[in-house]
């Protein structure tokens, strides 16, 4: 993974396991929700990395722990944002080594507060999401006081503000105004103008553009290419929805149960899956696309528990292909085509039940 | 004669700062063992028509205007306890949130009961069996468990399936589909789909299937209305609605260029139709669409355009549906 332009973060084994209460006193062994079941993967300087998956496969888990909001269980995510010159957190000074990055797992709550500057968050729902007893002014310019980007007296601050409010597609008349006299899309520019008014370098997009319309998403997806042009942003977008994560992303990965099951430029991804599981979420996208003909895969069922989920391939459940191996032996994530990843003991055997009709 | 039509409907809310005329003169028609699908965003007045049908409005809704024939009676004029007879039996609903329309206080088994206990007057021992069938019915494996269980403990798109099953207990001959799918997974909608199609073509149900989203209704439906405030702005069979689109209503063209189809190429940027649906309470002179328009014209703002048929079987509300005269006339 190190063609093109360098790492912005590097997770490495990330694991997020939920304990769960124990429902008897004689429950000996202590169960837990494995939300990331061990995720590795590279972020990109200014690339948006999509993230795709069903409810309940821990996408959302994965944006958080990556941002420290969630304390991770296991494993490094590696920030390079920040030369260690400029930020020497404590884990450093005990233990100085050469590597150029940052783990962040390893930081300080306060330490990691700093850093929160430059990673930002935009989340889902843009009702919940605003404190309605803020104005639009006080809620984007939250961030900015609070990094000390500038003081409440300076003359500049309110200019700031406004100046942010314009790039995201809001009028300065509205500085004064609160969340409920707005609809979903421009909330979610209000939500946007926040994550954006510190300045950040990464912004994960929780589900940014599912709550809306047909017509606000489009505004608002133009929106994110466009900020993400001028201030040289790094995304990760995390969606269900399948089109609007290809239109936007320039590589995907696809979690299922916990796992990444398949990781590849989106072009690759749409063009050749190379996981059953992906084969499957692609047939079954409903398209406005008259010409489209394919055929459908039913998957079986439902995404099994993450508290014991199946033992060797996760997927082996619901799997069209799945044959003895897949039930005892978990596959390995390898490099199957350059740049293109997938964890599937059948690569090989992937695409023949869409193949077939076109 | 259809089996289901709407007449010129009219369903106001009365609220303090005015009605809201959320249904300003809709019609449209739903045939035996067809989809007719309604699209629109929200606050378009989709739902609303659909719940109108049967009178499951908020306390402050009411029907002004217009006719609801239903096998060429018309439900706006029934009392009603003859309403009550028609609810279930002969038309019923599925509602959006499978999370929040089953009661989680009581089992499925009572729940599925009720429906028959209450709308077909049989014995409990009856009730019992055709609960377990109907389970069958819509491919729930082992349905004795499930019948035991309470809603939280089943799955989204599981519970989706009890809300099919109840709706299609009675075998009604019409079924609202309001916004089935838009709580699940692709894949488990998928699964729900197939599913509703495959119980169509068993029993010829008629369906009204209501949505924002258009890939489902080009899956689903067999004719489409697309509604804007209020109002139907475009009505035409399927494939004339997602075809070459040679005439149709800018709002519909603008609709399906703003979502992001899988053959759109990465980095160009998508048609979005700018501003946002107007208040209820505000709407413009004229064509309620124009103030988003791209092709708006001076006539557009004074004058409402009439939902006129311009092909057979296809209708559209404005002053210029020819796609092609509308672009010619921009640049000039």
């Amino acid at each position: 993974m190190s063609e093109g332009s360098s790492a912005l973060l590097a997770v490495r084994n990330l694991k997020k396991y939920f304990p769960l209460k124990r429902t008897s006193l004689r429950q000996k062994e202590q169960l837990y929700v494995r939300a990331n079941d061990g995720i590795s993967l590279d972020i990109k300087e200014g690339e948006t990395f999509g993230l795709v998956g069903e409810s309940g496969c821990g996408k959302s888990t994965f944006g958080r722990v990556l941002l420290q909001l969630y304390p991770q269980t296991e494993g490094e995510t590696i920030y390079y944002g920040r030369r260690p010159e400029e930020f020497q957190p404590e884990y450093r000074k005990k233990a100085p080594s050469n590597e150029p990055g940052i783990d962040l797992t390893q930081l300080k709550p306060k330490e990691m507060r700093l850093l929160r500057r430059d990673l930002q968050l935009i989340f889902q729902d843009p009702y919940s999401s605003l404190n309605p007893r803020m104005t639009v002014g006080q809620i984007i310019g939250e961030g900015v006081l609070a990094h000390g980007m500038f003081t409440r007296r300076d003359p500049g601050f309110s200019e700031y503000i406004v100046a942010i409010m314009e790039q995201c597609g809001l009028s300065p008349y509205m500085f004064h105004r609160y969340p409920h006299q707005f609809s979903g899309g421009q909330r979610q520019r209000i939500g946007i103008a926040r994550s954006l008014a510190v300045k950040p370098r990464f912004v994960v997009c929780d589900e940014a553009v599912s709550a809306l319309d047909v017509s606000i998403q489009s505004q608002i997806l133009n929106l994110l290419m466009d900020l993400k042009q001028e201030q040289k942003l790094t995304y990760l977008f995390i969606s269900h929805d399948l089109s609007v994560v290809k239109y936007i992303s320039d590589r995907i990965g696809v979690m299922y149960l916990g796992s990444l099951v398949e990781l590849a430029a989106s072009k690759d991804l749409f063009q050749e899956p190379l996981h059953p599981y992906t084969e499957a979420l692609l047939s079954a996208i409903p398209t406005t696309d008259p010409q489209n003909n394919r055929k459908v895969i039913l998957l079986e069922g439902d995404i099994p528990s993450p508290v014991r989920p199946p033992l060797g391939c996760k997927f082996h459940t619901r799997c069209p292909y799945a044959t003895d191996i897949c039930k005892t032996d978990p596959p390995e994530f390898v490099e199957a085509k350059p740049g293109h990843y997938s964890a599937c003991h059948h690569i090989d055997r992937v695409g023949e039940k869409t193949r077939r009709v076109s | 004669m259809s089996l289901l039509e709407l007449v010129d409907l009219h369903t106001y809310f009365r609220t303090k700062r005015g009605v809201v005329k959320a249904v300003n003169g809709v019609s449209y028609r739903v045939e035996a063992g067809k989809t007719l699908g309604v699209v629109g965003e929200s606050g378009s007045g989709k739902s609303v028509s659909a719940m109108s049908i049967l009178r499951l409005l908020d306390g402050n809704g009411y029907i002004h205007s217009g006719k609801i024939l239903f096998e060429g009676r018309d439900l706006t004029k029934i009392p009603m306890n003859e309403m009550y007879a028609i609810r279930g039996n002969e038309i019923s609903v599925i509602f959006q949130e499978p999370m929040t329309s089953l009661n989680p206080v009581f089992t499925i088994q009572r729940q599925l009961q009720e429906v028959y206990r209450t709308h077909q007057r049989v014995s409990k021992k009856a009730a019992e069996e055709k609960a377990v069938q109907s389970l069958q019915d819509v491919r729930i494996p082992n349905p004795e468990t499930v019948l035991r269980q309470y809603p939280h403990q089943l799955s989204g798109g599981m519970r989706q399936r009890i809300m099919i099953a109840m709706a299609l207990a009675c075998e009604p001959r019409v079924l609202i589909a309001d916004e089935p799918t838009t709580a699940l997974d692709v894949t488990i909608q998928a699964q729900i789909l197939n599913l509703m199609r495959d119980l169509q073509t068993q029993r010829g149900t008629a369906i009204l299937f209501i949505t924002h989203d258009l890939g489902v209704i080009r899956e689903m439906a067999d004719s489409v209305a697309v509604m804007y405030c209020g109002e139907v702005v475009e009505m035409a069979p399927v494939a004339k609605i997602f075809g070459d689109r040679v005439i149709s209503h800018p709002y519909t063209e603008g609709l399906l260029e703003s979502i992001p189809r899988l053959d759109t190429e990465p980095g160009v940027r998508l048609e979005a139709i700018p501003g946002s649906v107007p208040h209820p309470l505000n709407l413009p002179k004229g064509c309620k669409f124009a103030p988003r328009c791209k092709f708006a014209t001076p006539f557009c703002r004074e004058q409402e355009p009439a939902l006129e048929e311009v092909a057979p079987a296809h209708s559209i509300r404005c002053l210029y549906p020819d796609t092609e005269k509308r672009r010619k006339e921009i640049e000039t």
